[in-house]
């Protein structure tokens, strides 16, 4: 880390400018976070991002409809299908598609796996970040079951290109069945586990408990969103409060919490874990025969016309405003990044918070920096 | 025999299907935004549409924030679309949510190419401050009155506006 002095109005106190990235394990890939500090207590702080600034919106221009699937795959990398998700149900909707059941279900059931994969890093990491070094253990341990099953379905770990405009790129594998009811014992036996060995230690409700809290108001006018909009005590969710696809049709609960500090977007995530799941076990019971795909030409032409469509991506409120001028490539996509704009609420968290408290804040946002810069 | 002269294909708009809530919307914004306003309203698929000129802008989001008819609490996008090759104008888009009502609306407002800037709206929703740096950054939007504008994705000595039409797709020069 570098120091240095930073004039400041008062005469008496010298306010110490403190770099911390880009290139820091704690930061989740690279951002860089300038805070000056008075002795121990943060003055003010100044992200910087656009690090990995890879100008993805407008390389979406010059690609056909079908090809962008696999730019979004990158933007939120560690929750691939949701991100795949929102671009073809933005194409779907400007064409008037209908999806086969079929495909809304595997889609459903393949999203909330990923939630729970996503979910399942942020808690470990979170401990990396508190100083705990056995979460992480858990954590991926989990996390690589999900994948193990994602690498049946799609075909890879990570970057699937698996979700399809009309549909989904294949049929489940057969033996679907009997890995999905082993793993969701797992899942369930492996959440109870991690909640166990981390939420109520001591050591960690001191390092989160009544740290870098907002308040609702703040967090609304900031455009926070997902589990840490949650964590204020505002029950906002994108999958009750405008269902898209077929999320009607589940029987779930939005996780809140009361202060909006650390700990509560922590245990939010935490409790979004045991939702997924029912709506996973939900979906399996209900899955039904069929179609996978609706029947639309490989080369896809939306009518002219423009559409914002937003999905409850595990970081928030994931948006794709999409222009079609009615040729095979996209006039103008434009992606509402969730943890874009929960970062902004960084400089809020940050106020009045110890130098100590400063990655512990960061990490309780779970942002991922493909998505922030584009 | 000759062939008959080739025929432009005709491109298709996409429908219009506003549901309850947005037949409901429209009435309230026409209530709201009476002849003394320069507004339209229109549609987008199910999303209602207001466009403003751009020196209304301020005005209308501050209304629209603390209208209770209207309410809308919270700014889910903006974005800024190049229409220069088509009509020499940069079109803003505010994306508007209620949590509360949780209806739903978009703000239009066309700026001229020459000139693009239309004033900020950091003080209504602060959560406009990075969304406004990134459009001044990708496509040279000047947001009046905005605190701090300066590069966010891009680094200080890039010169151009890389989200414009008009910027180079794969010849630029690497740095």
């Amino acid at each position: 880390m570098q120091l240095q002095e930073q004039p400041t109005q008062q005469a008496d106190a010298i306010d110490l400018m403190v770099n911390m990235g880009p290139q820091h394990p704690s930061t989740h890939g690279v951002f860089r976070l300038v805070i000056w500090v008075d002795g121990e207590k943060i003055v003010r702080s100044e992200p910087h991002i656009g690090y990995l600034h890879r100008g993805s919106e407008k390389l979406c221009e010059g690609e056909q409809y079908s090809q962008i699937i696999t730019l979004f795959d990158r933007l939120d990398y560690v929750g691939n299908l949701n991100c795949e998700l929102a671009i073809c149900m933005a194409t779907e909707k400007l064409m008037g598609i209908e999806v086969p059941e079929r495909a809304e279900y595997i889609r459903v059931i393949l999203c909330e796996l990923n939630r729970i994969a996503s979910h399942m890093l942020f808690y470990g990491v979170y401990g990396l970040d508190a100083g705990a070094m056995t979460p992480i253990l858990y954590g991926f341990r989990e996390r690589e079951r999900v994948q193990a099953l994602f690498e049946a379905v799609t075909g890879a770990r990570m970057m699937h290109n698996y979700i399809r405009i009309g549909g989904v790129n294949e049929d489940l594998p057969d033996d679907f069945q009997p890995r999905m009811d082993t793993l969701l014992d797992q899942l369930e036996r492996g959440i109870e586990e991690c909640d166990d060995l981390l939420s109520q230690n001591e050591m960690f409700l001191a390092r989160t408990k009544g740290i870098g809290a907002i308040s609702a108001e703040e967090a609304i006018d900031l455009g926070v969103t997902g589990p840490a909009l949650r964590a204020c005590g505002v029950p906002e969710d994108v999958r009750i409060s405008e269902p898209y696809s077929i999320y009607d049709r589940f029987d779930f609960g939005i996780p809140v919490g009361t202060y909006g500090d650390c700990w509560d977007r922590y245990y939010v995530r935490v409790e979004e874990m045991r939702q997924s799941l029912s709506i996973v076990r939900q979906a399996m019971k209900q899955l039904p025969e069929g179609e996978i795909a609706a029947n639309v030409r490989r080369i896809a032409r939306p009518p002219k016309g423009e559409v914002y469509l937003r999905t409850e991506s595990p970081r928030g409120d994931f948006g794709v405003f999409l222009v079609s001028d009615g040729s095979d490539m996209p006039y103008r996509v434009k992606v509402r990044a969730p943890s874009f704009c929960n970062l902004q609420a960084l400089q809020a968290m940050l106020r009045d918070a110890y130098i100590a408290d400063a990655v512990i804040v960061l990490g309780s946002i779970d942002i991922i920096l493909g998505e922030v810069d584009r | 025999m000759a062939r008959p002269p080739r025929r432009e294909p005709t491109i298709p708009e996409a429908p219009v299907a506003l549901d309850s809530m947005g037949e409901a919307l429209t009435s309230t914004l026409a209530e709201v935004f009476g002849p003394e306003w320069a507004t339209q309203i229109g549609a987008a698929i199910d999303e209602v549409t207001l466009t403003v000129p751009a020196d209304q802008v301020a005005g209308v989001c501050i209304t629209c924030k603390t209208d209770p008819r209207l309410d809308f609490n919270y700014l889910r996008c903006l974005s800024v679309v190049d229409y220069v090759e088509a009509s020499a104008e940069f079109e803003v888009n505010y994306h508007l949510y209620s949590l509360d009502k949780r209806h739903k609306m978009v703000i239009k407002t066309r700026l001229p190419e020459d000139s693009p800037a239309v004033p900020t709206v950091t003080g209504i929703w602060a959560g406009a401050n990075w969304y406004e740096r990134e459009s001044h950054d990708l496509f040279g939007v000047v947001f009046d009155g905005h605190p701090d504008l300066v590069p966010l994705l891009l680094y200080e000595e890039f010169e151009g506006f890389p989200g414009r039409k008009s910027f180079p797709f794969h010849d630029y020069e690497e740095w």
